[in-house]
């Protein structure tokens, strides 16, 4: 990143800017994302009803049917795109992506094993998907850092990087054996889910996703100066006076708690975690204050976005968000790969 | 592909390294190996031939295959179902370890296989992209197009690797796999969402070999039977180059011209495989290995043993998958998952080397 180094304050000024457009961006997609599909309402009418007009029905449809999913695509939206940025900072790796290294893998398993428990997707029992998700994702970052774990070395970034592929295989094989168990209609879903198609829609999925959001990515927001000693390197950051190891493990608790709770509802979504902190960093610079923020609203835009996308122009059979992401994140992911030692 | 020569030349300790074989197995351990290899496989398949949903017991099934008598029903069921299901099995299993063996070879990368480096995924797609399309495609035009996908996706990772600074290092060429596998394998299922593809969800997702007709394994096993013998032609080559590059250049091998010819095997092999039995993972990656363990490092030895040893793993994985859950089939990629992710992992611990 060749940047002028401007001061600090014109720095914030700058972040504040962008996070304002993108946040105008994001709202301006929703409202128009709403003119399409089996009952249409025109970006006039969506403002008006906001605000207390509109007919009886469009408030219906706006507030029952539209704004839950809406609400659970911007909270996966941001929480992919703030875990993808630690991550990238704990890893010290351009390339870490929660998608790529199995952790959504994982987390589809806790998913399957969640709809063995309960069999139900809708009820208030819905509350327990993302701690179910959660669990999954920590049982795979732990497989993952084991296989990868070396006494002399530490973590060695090759044996990461293939550990997570082959994690992610051996566990979406377990998933999918064990949603065939089940019945047909849990293979279907667990394999769409997969996909990356964002499945919740009632108030209750937003609300079960809500807390995992407004509380870790706050969380996280508050830890910026470990993230920018964490990824000046380990020396330094104990040099600094970061213990290096508690940090690490803590905030990778979190970006697993983001990511796992965002796919519970959205469905194993890859590329976001990867892209967000990439195109931030172009936007503002690679200080945490400011990558942070601005990188969970790009993933609000991206899935939004993508969402929109895989629903509207695709009438009649929406394609999953996910394959949208993947056909637009995958070539830039290659595009880096390419260009990094 | 010469751009990336010095620098697979600087971290270029061996597969072998990998797996410590013997290094060259005597003429009496060799045929006890091969022969051993044969029975096994020959079990397996009428194993394979005789489990099922409905039973059969050994002697129906030898009088069936032998003797045939369009009246019997069970005679019917084993000929019309069950043996061109396993021997697509078989004859898919051996063409996927016999690719996955030559890629490693060539690459010397022990984590070579057609579907990690995401040659299968593009076939793959090219597949959907033709059921969503053109549904009626004569199978004879659908194996090109298999093959051209397989292609397209080959040339696009082995370029992004090649063209990157550092050159077409194991770990890049794996990782840059891994994710046009991702991209690819995401876009079938979009097509296959999007346009209601009525064959069964598991094809997409993990392959299958359930669908296999007489009509394909007419055109099909002649022409995998063909490369396969094609491929331990070039083996000799192959043991060179995986010795490393200055040994083969001494011997005046053309390096460039022995790797080009060996990735156009592998694709055909991949690309028609996919055609037949979808996105089949892991078969390739898991057999060469356990060849290299029991025979040595030649690949005079590894192709035929590979071939052999991959009919009969995905004989089983079949069996397997139509046994695990009856009524319902498991998909078998699932199956050979289950056998080859353990192992896979195990020899991503052993990588020793760096980016």
């Amino acid at each position: 990143m060749s940047r002028s180094l401007g001061t600090g304050d014109t720095r914030t000024t700058k972040a504040w800017l962008v996070c304002f457009v993108l946040a105008g961006i994001s709202f301006a997609v929703l409202v128009l994302g709403l003119n399409t599909g089996t009952i249409r309402i025109p970006p006039l009418r969506v403002l008006d009803t906001l605000f207390g007009g509109g007919s009886g029905r469009d408030h219906m449809v706006l507030f029952e049917y539209r704004l839950p999913r809406i609400v659970v695509t911007v909270l996966a939206g941001a929480g992919l795109g703030a875990a993808g940025a630690v991550m990238q900072g704990l890893s010290r790796n351009a390339l870490a992506d929660p998608g790529v290294l199995g952790l959504h893998a994982g987390a589809a398993l806790g998913l399957v094993m969640y709809v063995s428990f309960f069999r139900d997707l809708e009820g208030s029992v819905a509350l327990f998907i993302p701690l179910f998700t959660f669990a999954g994702g920590v049982v795979a970052a732990v497989l993952i850092v084991m296989l990868s774990y070396s006494g002399s070395r530490g973590i060695v970034p090759v044996r990461l990087i293939l550990s997570g592929i082959g994690v992610a295989s051996g566990l979406s094989a377990i998933t999918l054996y064990w949603s065939l168990r089940l019945d047909e209609d849990t293979y279907a879903f667990t394999a769409r889910w997969l996909a990356g198609s964002v499945w919740g829609r009632d108030w209750i999925h937003a609300v079960a996703l809500l807390p995992w959001i407004v509380i870790v990515l706050p969380y996280v927001l508050s830890q910026t100066r470990s993230l920018n000693n964490l990824s000046l390197g380990d020396e330094t950051a104990a040099g600094i006076g970061t213990s290096v190891k508690r940090q690490r493990l803590i905030l990778l608790g979190a970006a697993v708690a983001l990511s796992s709770a965002s796919v519970s509802m959205a469905g194993g979504i890859g590329f976001i975690g990867l892209i967000a902190p990439h195109l931030a960093r172009r936007l503002v610079g690679p200080m945490y204050q400011h990558l942070l923020p601005v990188a969970a609203l790009v993933g609000v835009v991206i899935l939004v976005t993508a969402d929109t996308i895989g629903r509207s122009v695709f009438q009649s059979n929406a394609i999953p968000a996910g394959v949208v992401v993947a056909v637009i994140g995958a070539p830039y992911f290659l595009f880096l790969l390419s260009r990094t030692k | 592909m010469d751009k990336h020569t010095a620098s697979t030349e600087r971290n270029a300790p061996e597969v072998a390294s990998v797996a410590r074989p013997v290094l060259r197995a005597g003429r009496i351990r060799q045929a006890l190996l091969f022969t051993a290899s044969a029975v096994l496989l020959t079990l397996a398949i009428f194993a394979a031939i005789s489990f099922g949903a409905k039973d059969l017991t050994v002697s129906t099934v030898w009088s069936a295959v032998f003797h045939y008598d369009r009246s019997l029903m069970t005679h019917r069921i084993i000929h019309e179902l069950r043996l061109p299901r396993v021997l697509g099995a078989a004859i898919i299993g051996a063409a996927l370890a016999v690719a996955g063996s030559l890629i490693q070879g060539i690459t010397r990368n022990p984590l070579g296989d057609t579907g990690v480096l995401g040659i299968n995924a593009g076939a793959m797609f090219v597949v959907a992209v033709s059921f969503a399309f053109f549904p009626d495609l004569p199978y004879g035009t659908l194996i090109i197009l298999s093959f051209l996908g397989a292609l397209m996706s080959t040339l696009l990772v082995f370029g992004l690797g090649a063209s990157a600074p550092g050159g077409l290092t194991p770990m890049r060429l794996t990782v840059s796999g891994a994710v046009t596998a991702a991209l690819l394998g995401s876009m079938t299922s979009g097509i296959a969402i999007y346009f209601d593809l009525s064959q069964d969800l598991a094809f997409w997702y993990a392959g299958g070999v359930a669908g296999i007709k007489w009509s394909q394994l007419k055109i099909l096993a002649p022409i995998l039977l063909i490369v396969i013998a094609w491929s331990m032609g070039l083996a000799r080559s192959i043991s060179l180059i995986s010795m490393g590059d200055e040994v083969a250049l001494n011997l005046g091998l053309n390096l460039r011209r022995i790797r080009l010819l060996g990735l156009l095997t592998v694709v055909v092999l991949a690309g028609l495989s996919v055609s037949a039995a979808g996105a089949i993972g892991f078969v390739g990656l898991v057999v060469p290995h356990i060849a290299r363990k029991l025979i040595g490092v030649d690949y005079r030895q590894i192709v035929p043993l590979s071939a052999i040893l991959g009919a009969v793993l995905l004989v089983l994985a079949d069996l397997g998958a139509r046994m695990a859950n009856p009524p319902e089939e498991l998909a078998i990629g699932i199956m050979v998952s289950f056998i080859g992710v353990p192992f896979f992992l195990f020899l991503a611990r052993k990588e020793r080397r760096e980016l």
